[in-house]
């Protein structure tokens, strides 16, 4: 069992040695570009699951339900959208909070709302697209991406079952 | 700068829970150590596959694809580089300017810039872990079909501007 989930991992490292073997210098960069993602997320998700733990101890679940839950309406919405857009750091980093708003009563619409405002309506990333590629460029995808994310998240809500809406908290020792 | 501003706020949230109770900070730590473990064997396989994927693809690689490629053609060409690749905003943007000041498409740029963050291959695994495998493919799925009308979209209103 516990040999079977590392079988992924030896599988890309033979990858990586096979084309060390055949291409050195592709070789190389693989296992300098490794290194490096590995460095940037060894760096990057200490601190989000430190937050997430605090926010688990400390945010109480009444209040997650009362804000995020199936019944926040329009304003649940709203707050996901801007707590997405106010996040910092890459999508994956936004895959565990997901995990922790589930747990403790936030919707699953309303969840899947945050991921897809965190994977394009981030603001330091939407200034930057401003200032690289100019307003009418931006500013049009910024206006269809809010109604398509919302729009994405309800037919995803619709989709999937109810055991598909409860996220796994994932423990390390199951 | 990210990292630094998340450090900051994840030590002194740390500071403050402490000063208040040590014991729900204790809980709050095994917690965090928990589940950063159920999520390794997950983040290992991303790691590996960032790794072999931005070698193979090149940013250099990316602008001679994407110079080759127009029309539908060229879209689809981009929204699968920019799917399976995993590049930071403040590279992604500075090239996609370049690209279009060298002559690509605006669709073929919006296409691509819509895909890299929306849809993410590499770290599906990840995603995989919380969300399940249906849920997955259904949210890549369709981020990865809006994205040729937001790039439709895009490309007629800017051209409209530029008009």
């Amino acid at each position: 069992m516990k040999l079977r989930r590392f079988l992924p991992v030896a599988l890309l490292v033979a990858i990586d040695l096979v084309i060390l073997a055949m291409a050195p210098d592709t070789g190389r960069t693989v296992f300098r570009l490794t290194g490096s993602s590995l460095l940037e997320m060894a760096s990057i998700l200490p601190p989000v699951f430190l937050l997430l733990g605090l926010l688990d101890v400390w945010v109480p679940r009444e209040t997650v339900i009362r804000l995020l839950g199936t019944a926040s309406t329009w304003r649940g919405t709203l707050l996901s959208l801007l707590l997405g857009a106010a996040a910092a750091g890459p999508l994956y980093a936004a895959f565990p909070i997901a995990a922790v708003m589930s747990r403790k009563g936030a919707s699953y619409r309303n969840i899947l709302v945050f991921i897809g405002a965190w994977s394009t309506l981030k603001l330091p990333l939407v200034l930057f697209e401003l200032a690289n590629l100019g307003s009418a460029f931006a500013l049009t995808r910024m206006a269809i991406n809010v109604p398509a994310i919302v729009l994405m998240a309800t037919l995803i809500d619709r989709l999937v079952t109810p055991a598909e809406r409860e996220l796994p908290s994932l423990e390390a020792n199951d | 700068m990210t990292t630094a501003l998340l450090y900051i706020a994840a030590l002194l949230g740390l500071a403050i829970s402490w000063q208040q109770d040590r014991d729900k900070t204790r809980a709050a730590l095994q917690r965090a150590a928990k589940s950063f473990g159920g999520i390794l064997p997950a983040l290992a396989i991303v790691v590996l596959l960032v790794g072999l994927v931005l070698a193979l693809l090149s940013p250099e690689f990316i602008a001679r694809l994407m110079g080759a490629g127009s029309g539908w053609v060229g879209m689809v060409l981009t929204s699968l580089i920019g799917a399976v690749t995993l590049i930071p905003g403040f590279v992604a943007f500075p090239l996609a300017a370049s690209l279009l000041q060298r002559g690509a498409g605006v669709a073929q740029i919006a296409v691509f810039l819509s895909t890299l963050m929306m849809v993410g291959v590499v770290t599906a695994p990840m995603e995989m872990k919380y969300f399940g495998r249906r849920a997955t493919l259904l949210r890549n799925g369709l981020a990865y079909l809006y994205s040729f009308g937001a790039a439709a979209v895009v490309a007629a209103v800017v051209g409209a501007v530029i008009r």
